[in-house]
């Protein structure tokens, strides 16, 4: 099982970095194997659609759970509709954050109050 | 011939100065270009003849003929489209409307064909006349990013034979180009501060990129500093204005009234900058 924590930097004991769409790492994080791989963001000066691109992305990686601070509504709606679930409000290091997300204590996000929400192909 | 009035800064007075440049020109076609909001009508209060919606397409997926390729995500300049994996495995393409541009390219390129477009609205151009001011504005809906798209329609409506006047959105981004490209004079209405200086300064560096002869308006002249003056008379950039700063007029204006009907003096100072506003196009062309 994967998960994906936003990240300031690529090491375990990087910090949690609070936002999802232009934040600098995204630490995927190989529960039972103890692996993680670092991808570099590449949206962090795109003019806009940050969040999309970048839950775009972390969905095609095969996770299963997102980490980080705040995710905005355009994230927020590509995620769901990918089945990742979203954990908000975390802070520390990346290894902080993947133990509180072990042990339950995260906080998963409900659905939120979006502005713009995405439509659906029918 | 049309005349967009356009600032820097905001609140500087270009509606006061588009609509009383109106009410002494006679026969004019008035736009409010400011989509975001548009309050010209407020002064003006135009009996309203027509309104009609405007809309922008907007791509829709079929998703029974979507391979998931993500191309339509790839080609879109503004991210307005993802492809994931869906719950159901199955890839699922979402579009976010509201990142859109309505450049096409999506349905474009799909290769399966699996994208058709929908129409959007994002506002509405309502018309009405005073007088013999022709009159129109654009309301964009709230939330909607594609202003370009709505003051560009507005501006379809100017007058090609007599005289039209844009009051354009303050500014110096997109907007502000979508509502003075091509008109053939700007007034940039600027107040004597240095905010409205500052402001200035980067309309006319627009202005002077877009090749469009212009001039500028002092409002609530006498107030602030000499700086506003002094720029001017440095860059040759003619004055072809100077609103007072007068509590009458504040108390004009706070009563949604016009100047020149409620002020002969005013009257006379909107027949003078129309007159410079001539001249100084005139001069421009001969040197040109």
């Amino acid at each position: 099982m994967k998960v994906c924590i936003t990240a300031s930097g690529a090491e375990l004991g990087s910090q949690v970095d609070p936002r999802f769409g232009r934040c600098q790492t995204f630490v995927i994080f190989d529960l039972e194997s103890g692996a993680i791989e670092a991808v570099s963001n590449p949206n962090i000066e795109t003019s806009g659609g940050a969040g999309i691109q970048s839950a775009q992305l972390v969905a095609s990686k095969g996770v299963t759970a997102v980490i980080t601070g705040h995710v905005g509504p355009n994230a927020f709606g590509v995620l769901n509709a990918a089945g990742v679930e979203i954990f908000i409000g975390s802070a520390g290091t990346v290894k902080d954050a993947a133990e509180a997300y072990r042990s339950g204590k995260l906080q998963r996000a409900q659905a939120e109050d979006a502005r713009s929400k995405p439509v659906p192909g029918r | 011939m049309i005349i967009a009035v356009a600032s820097g800064k905001g609140g500087t007075g270009k509606t006061t100065v588009a609509v009383n440049l109106a009410l002494v020109a006679g026969s004019v076609c008035l736009l409010d270009c400011d989509v975001e909001e548009p309050n010209a009508h407020l002064f003006l209060k135009p009996e309203w003849r027509e309104e009609t919606p405007v809309t922008v397409p907007v791509p829709e997926v079929d998703v029974s003929r979507c391979t998931g390729c993500g191309e339509c995500a790839r080609v879109c300049a503004y991210h307005a489209i993802a492809v994931i994996p869906g719950i159901d495995k199955n890839p699922q393409p979402l579009v976010f409307p509201h990142l859109c541009h309505a450049c096409g390219a999506c349905s474009l390129l799909c290769p399966t064909g699996a994208i058709h477009e929908n129409r959007r609205s994002i506002g509405i151009i309502q018309k009405g006349t005073r007088g013999s001011v022709s009159f129109a504005h654009g309301k964009m809906n709230v939330g909607e990013v594609l202003s370009p798209v709505l003051i560009r329609r507005v501006k379809e409506l100017a007058d090609s034979r007599g005289l039209t006047i844009i009051d354009a959105p303050p500014g110096t981004s997109c907007p502000v180009v979508a509502a003075i490209r091509g008109v053939d004079f700007c007034l940039m209405v600027t107040e004597p501060t240095p905010f409205g200086l500052h402001d200035l300064v980067l309309a006319v560096a627009v202005v002077r990129q877009m090749k469009i002869p212009f001039g500028v308006v002092i409002n609530r002249a006498g107030l602030g500093n000499d700086a506003v003056e002094n720029y001017c008379r440095v860059e040759h950039i003619p004055v072809l204005a100077r609103i007072p700063f007068a509590r009458e007029i504040a108390v004009c204006y706070s009563g949604g009234e016009t100047l020149v009907d409620k002020s002969l003096a005013m009257a006379g100072l909107f027949h003078e900058l129309y007159k410079n506003i001539l001249r100084v196009k005139d001069e421009t062309d001969r040197c040109s």
